[in-house]
């Protein structure tokens, strides 16, 4: 009887003290609320309009038929044109297309013999992207009005397909890359976003900002030590991945240290933004989930950023780990340079800049 | 250079409708210890806060050291010590680490903050513990380390608030002697108190209540003020003498204390109040005595008496 009154007092006790807490009762309203909407719009296993291009070496009608009817499956979005592969290639690696349909300079022969019409090149770094052209394989060829479609054997399919980067499509090639991005979000936010805010709660930063002590040299300071941290831990995740799931870079190892070093600066900044937010660790803790959650499901890690709608893909774009998944497959998985990324580097730095203004001019050296 | 250390005029602090501070003016003296007595709530905290340019003043002026505050404040920054209510140096540290961290902050190259580190162990009796977690420290000693920090980059000023409220008698006792001597160099010493023993250590003192400047000076000139107005009883039943006192108009207040009864009068209560008491309080075999007054009776005076005028 006893027992029951005072569950009751501590349920009520623990709901009164949840309900004062305005960012954490927001949370609980909000994580689900957008997060749900959010992700239930975006999330789209259905690929579509994957950006590639188109290398016609025949200059013929044919070429542009082919192109129009491939550009119909709405699978795939036209984006450019090019005039070798080799330019294609290159183009594939720097992550301005995914793939390229290559049409040869025989094509009207090899079009009224019923072979292989031309060859999918494509980058296979993204499992999801390459399953979605393979399916453009044995697509039916209408050529000219009133002839039946094409009749396509499998020993002559529409299209030769060939998968860089991963051929036998192996999805840890596309996930341990990708992972690194969500494991550095997940502690490098983390960690910083509740250093301030410890600071606070135990009552060290009543000394602190008494002393002459500069924000930005507060702040850089806090950063520092888990620069390294998350050196250690790529170090681990790449290390293992290759060990284990025999996942090995192609790029140069000074691209990867310029990448991640851009990144781990992004997301250490974004924490020590929330840590001006947060009042108590128990905030911080779940302002990181709401960042957390949308770097893992808007940021191409699961799904393909092409699958997404355009707003989702806006919404992506604010993310550093959108940026930072797009650099490590093309740097680990694809072997680009970093010259080659400049773009997403770019933003990261820029980021990084951003949040460490924002962080310093919002702290005080004040109890106001 | 002035006399003066701390100048306020009309200082007032509020958070919403609270008025936590209420224009305060103060004038605090150079080379002295410099109390701030009041009840938990009275404004001691903030005031303090104001002072070294944590909180901005809703009203009124700050002049600490010469500087304008809070505008200069970060150039004060440099010339005050702060020994923060909550013990704020890092418990996963130890006594040097903490020591050799607020160095670094406060910018002493390397040579001199060693050499000021070792002189601090050894005034603060420190030396034995130097590699211990501030965490697993006693209150006492937490204190005396926080005062050491507190003077590492030897300030002009500092603020102490409520530094003894963890401590024991013995060591409060100690404590007090260190400020005696940083006083003795030179520095200007504030702290906030609501123990009356410690207040009564102070050079002066000032009496806050509900965000106000009570009185101001220096202890014994405060106490000697409520002179002739402090009477003790002496008797059985002082319960009941109690409430009866406390009816009579020239009584302010009346408080027990173990075998007699306290009773402070008010301030236009003339001569031969004694007298008068006598008479209206019918129990047999009181004794009534004037006594020196004390700064509890200060301080009764100050919180009750002057919400009753």
């Amino acid at each position: 009887m006893n027992s029951g009154q005072r569950i009751v007092a501590v349920a009520g006790k623990e709901l009164r003290q949840l309900s004062r807490d305005s960012v954490t009762f927001g949370m609980v309203v909000m994580i689900p609320l957008i997060q749900l909407l959010l992700f239930g719009y975006a999330i789209n296993t259905m690929v579509r309009d994957i950006p590639v291009a188109i290398v016609d070496l025949s200059g013929s009608v044919a070429a542009r038929v082919i192109a129009e009817q491939v550009r119909v499956t709405q699978v795939v979005e036209i984006v450019a044109t090019y005039n070798t592969p080799a330019e294609a290639e290159a183009a594939i690696i720097a992550g301005d297309i995914r793939a390229t349909l290559v049409l040869p300079h025989d094509l009207p022969q090899r079009l009224a013999g019923g072979e292989t019409a031309g060859q999918w090149l494509v980058d296979g770094s993204d499992t999801m992207v390459g399953s979605a052209l393979l399916a453009l394989r044995s697509m039916p060829l209408k050529l000219e009005a009133g002839t039946p479609p094409g009749a396509y054997s499998a020993r002559h399919p529409t299209f030769e397909v060939a998968l860089f980067f991963n051929p036998e499509r192996r999805s840890e090639v596309n996930v341990v890359p990708g992972l690194t991005a969500i494991i550095l979000t997940m502690t490098m936010i983390l960690f910083t976003s509740a250093a301030l805010v410890r600071e606070r709660e135990q009552g060290n930063m009543e000394l602190l900002i008494t002393t002459p002590i500069h924000p930005l040299e507060l702040m850089i300071g806090k950063l520092i030590p888990y620069v390294f941290v998350g050196i250690v831990q790529i170090t681990i995740i790449l290390g293992l991945g290759r060990l284990i799931f025999d996942v090995p870079l192609h790029g140069r190892f000074i691209d990867l240290a310029i990448i991640t070093l851009a990144f781990i600066g992004a997301s250490l900044t974004l924490g020590l933004l929330i840590s001006t937010l947060a009042r108590t660790q128990m905030q911080a803790m779940q302002m990181t989930v709401f960042i957390l959650l949308p770097s893992i499901l808007l940021s191409g890690f699961m799904f393909p950023y092409d699958a997404m709608p355009t707003l989702a893909q806006y919404i992506s774009e604010l993310l550093p780990a959108t940026h930072f998944i797009r650099l490590i497959r093309g740097v680990y998985l694809r072997g680009a340079q970093a010259s080659q990324l400049l773009p997403d580097i770019l933003w990261l730095l820029g980021f990084t800049a951003l949040m460490l203004v924002i962080a310093t001019k919002r702290f005080r050296k004040t109890l106001d | 250079m002035t006399e003066t250390a701390i100048t306020t005029r009309g200082l007032s602090k509020h958070f919403g409708d609270l008025v936590a501070v209420d224009a305060v003016n103060l004038d605090i003296p150079r080379g002295q210890i410099y109390g701030f007595l009041g009840p938990n709530g009275s404004g001691k905290t903030t005031t303090i806060r104001m002072l070294c340019g944590l909180l901005t003043p809703t009203a009124g002026d700050v002049e600490v050291l010469g500087l304008e505050i809070p505008a200069a404040a970060e150039a004060l920054r440099r010339r005050i010590g702060y020994m923060t209510q909550k013990f704020s140096l890092y418990d996963d540290l130890t006594v040097v680490e903490n020591m050799q961290f607020m160095a670094r902050i406060h910018g002493l190259p390397r040579q001199q903050a060693n050499q000021r580190i070792a002189e601090l162990l050894d005034r603060y009796t420190l030396q034995t513990m130097r590699g211990r977690r501030a965490a697993a420290m006693s209150g006492g000693q937490r204190q005396r380390l926080a005062l050491a920090v507190a003077t590492l980059h030897s300030p002009d000023l500092l603020f102490l608030d409520e530094p003894t409220s963890a401590v024991d008698p013995e060591n409060r006792r100690d404590f007090w002697e260190k400020l005696f001597d940083l006083v003795d160099e030179g520095k200007t010493v504030l702290v906030s108190t609501h123990y009356m023993d410690e207040a009564e250590r102070c050079h002066q003192l000032a009496v806050l209540e509900t965000g106000s400047l009570r009185r101001q000076g220096p202890p014994a000139q405060l106490m000697a003020a409520l002179d002739q107005r402090v009477i003790e009883i002496r008797g059985a039943d002082l319960r009941r003498v109690k409430a009866s006192a406390l009816q009579l108009p020239e009584v302010q207040s009346a408080a027990q204390q173990g075998m007699q009864l306290r009773i402070l009068l008010t301030a236009d209560a003339a001569n031969g109040a004694i007298e008068r008491l006598r008479q209206q309080l019918h129990y047999p075999s009181l004794e009534f005595n004037v006594t020196r007054p004390s700064l509890e009776d200060v301080f009764v005076d100050c919180t009750q008496g002057d919400a009753l005028r």
